[in-house]
């Protein structure tokens, strides 16, 4: 199979990662190359196999849904690009 | 005072219970040699100030009952820190100053130890050579423009170094063990469950732990037996009894079955390696083991079922660097835009080509052909190991296929990198314990190691093997100091 130039600025647009001309050619090169060595999965019958999720053969506790962290707002905003008082600030949205 | 570094973490502990030295002769003397080897590139922040700070404190009123008294180390920077910037190696944290403590690192700290700094790793933990850092390539100790391998490169380096007395790291494909080997160290990956990921930046969330780099067996137990504890903030974190590891550490390991998996016996593997397993093998027979030939039929398929579950994990952790809430952010035209110049910005190259990878094989008409096709292969690869740990008790193999490589000579190629953790990628997937140790070194001089894999939660098992192993293997690392002028 072969990942094509439409293909990785359809990824790209996906990973809301942009992608110029140059470098997409290199990231489809690279992802050609992986994909044929991952491509070698093929040739193991799995039909009748349970996917594994977890290697934690364990069932998730349980906990009382109880507000552990409080008056952590400050703490939130702490490290954001941009912000005022209380609230992220992202380019402009609605006209 | 000049041979503090060289000691090993249980004598530091033992000089400082026996006021022999104090945490500030300790702290001091590493800070010294931490500020005489930048040209490794160990450190991507210091926090030599407070450390010493902190030293002075703990002699003041020193606690000696504590596990680490007044021990100093370097983290890998993968570990959240309160207020000590952590970058996880990228552009998109490099201003990230968490306001809370890892699990892991917290349980450190609660045993009297002391911060030094933050070490160098790949971006995100997605590399083999520590080459991918934005922070720039590592230096082996070893040899000069020699990776430390990755991505726990910078702890690999600082331990075989003598820049920290003990370290931890992260292991999502083999980044302890593999770094381990290339520089002469003991590098253990912890059973899934068993060290909290609370506050550790999260590459592949299926696969990630925790666990220590040492100088020896003994003090990797110490510090697994400080970092593992069942933690509410993971939910994958696993209540099982915790052994005391370096208390119960023994080199007896009469009557214990080891497997042999004639699979990693790969093509092109060099004759090196395979003599250094022959080497192990005899080993723990010398010491009253028996070995047993075993097959893991599905191990060629570990690398690319990896390479399919952990840029899709990987990919789903890291959509959350947006520009927005914390982190680097590039200017855009719109909302769109600045997502997408931040995220090409502030991304390294392999991290970029991980996260197409992960959002291809998740994205619509593709999930069921690689996603759901490798968790299925990922689940013969588990059935094989539970079937070997029928007949064995653990399973030894070499570490990696190769010796530390010099820098540069991989980047082109990411398949031949991604080779590297052919031995070690099987166990992340199958959530099990494995421990690299130092066994010998190749006509270069470079360091090679060997693997022992455990069943689950049967950390104290491998490190008993591998205590023992160390004991007839009597290695010593070659450092000659050439960084220091």
């Amino acid at each position: 199979m072969s990942i094509d130039l439409k293909t990785i600025k359809h990824i790209s647009k996906l990973s809301r990662i942009s992608v110029d001309e140059k470098k997409a050619e290199k990231l489809a090169g690279d992802l050609n190359s992986i994909f044929d060595f991952i491509e070698k999965l093929n040739e193991l019958k799995t039909d009748n196999v349970e996917p594994l999720t977890s290697v934690a053969e364990t069932t998730l506790k349980l906990r009382p849904d109880e507000v552990k962290s409080k008056n952590i707002r400050e703490q939130i905003i702490k490290n954001s690009p941009q912000d005022n008082e209380d609230y992220f600030v992202v380019p402009k949205v609605i006209e | 005072m000049s041979d503090i570094t060289k000691q090993t973490l249980t004598e530091l502990v033992e000089n400082i219970k026996n006021k022999k030295l104090s945490s500030t002769d300790v702290t001091k003397a590493f800070i010294e040699r931490s500020e005489k080897s930048k040209e490794l590139n160990t450190y991507i922040t210091e926090d030599f100030t407070s450390a010493l700070n902190k030293a002075k404190k703990f002699d003041q009123k020193p606690n000696l009952d504590l596990k680490l008294p007044g021990v100093p180390m370097a983290v890998k920077d993968l570990f959240c820190t309160k207020d000590v910037k952590t970058t996880a190696g990228s552009k998109i944290l490099n201003n990230f100053v968490p306001t809370y403590e890892s699990t892991v690192t917290e349980n450190i700290w609660k045993e009297g130890a002391i911060l030094l700094g933050k070490l160098n790793c790949d971006e995100f933990a997605m590399g083999s050579s520590n080459e991918t850092s934005f922070f720039g390539s590592v230096q082996n100790p070893i040899d000069k423009d020699l990776v430390p391998g990755g991505s726990s490169g910078g702890s690999a380096s600082a331990v075989s170094g003598q820049l920290t007395p003990i370290t931890i790291g992260t292991d999502t494909g083999g980044s302890i063990r593999q770094p381990a080997s290339f520089t002469g160290t003991v590098g253990l990956k912890p059973t899934y469950g068993s060290c909290s990921r609370y506050g550790i930046v999260a590459f592949a969330s299926s696969l990630d732990q925790a666990g220590p780099m040492a100088q020896n067996v003994k003090d990797c137990a110490l510090l697994q037996e400080v970092i593992s504890t069942y933690d509410p903030k993971d939910s994958t974190s696993i209540d099982f009894k915790r052994n005391q590891y370096s208390k119960e550490l023994t080199n007896n390991i009469k009557g214990k079955k080891i497997g042999i998996p004639k699979e990693y016996r790969i093509d092109g593997m060099p004759k090196e390696i395979e003599d250094l397993w022959q080497k192990g093998i005899q080993y723990v027979k010398d010491c009253g083991a028996e070995t047993i030939d075993i097959s893991l039929p599905h191990t060629n398929y570990a690398l690319p079922t990896y390479y399919i579950v952990a840029p899709a994990e990987a990919s789903s952790n890291l959509a959350r660097y947006d520009g927005v809430k914390y982190g680097f952010r590039a200017k855009g035209e719109n909302l769109i835009d600045m997502y997408e110049k931040t995220r090409s910005e502030g991304f390294g190259a392999e991290v970029q080509r991980r996260i197409m990878i992960g959002t291809y094989v998740l994205s619509s008409g593709y999930y069921d052909a690689y996603y759901l096709k490798a968790q299925k292969v990922r689940k013969l690869i588990k059935n094989d190991f539970d079937e070997a740990y029928k007949k064995v008790d653990a399973i030894l193999t070499p570490s990696t296929p190769s010796s530390a490589f010099k820098i540069g000579e991989k980047t082109n190629d990411p398949v031949s990198m991604y080779l590297n953790d052919i031995f070690t990628v099987p166990v992340n997937l199958a959530g099990l314990p494995g421990i690299s140790i130092p066994a010998g070194h190749d006509s270069k001089g470079y360091p090679l190691g060997l693997q022992i894999i455990g069943k689950a939660f049967d950390e104290q098992n491998i490190l008993n093997i591998a205590f023992a192993m160390e004991e007839k293997i009597n290695f010593k690392n070659k450092i000659t100091d050439w960084w220091i002028k």
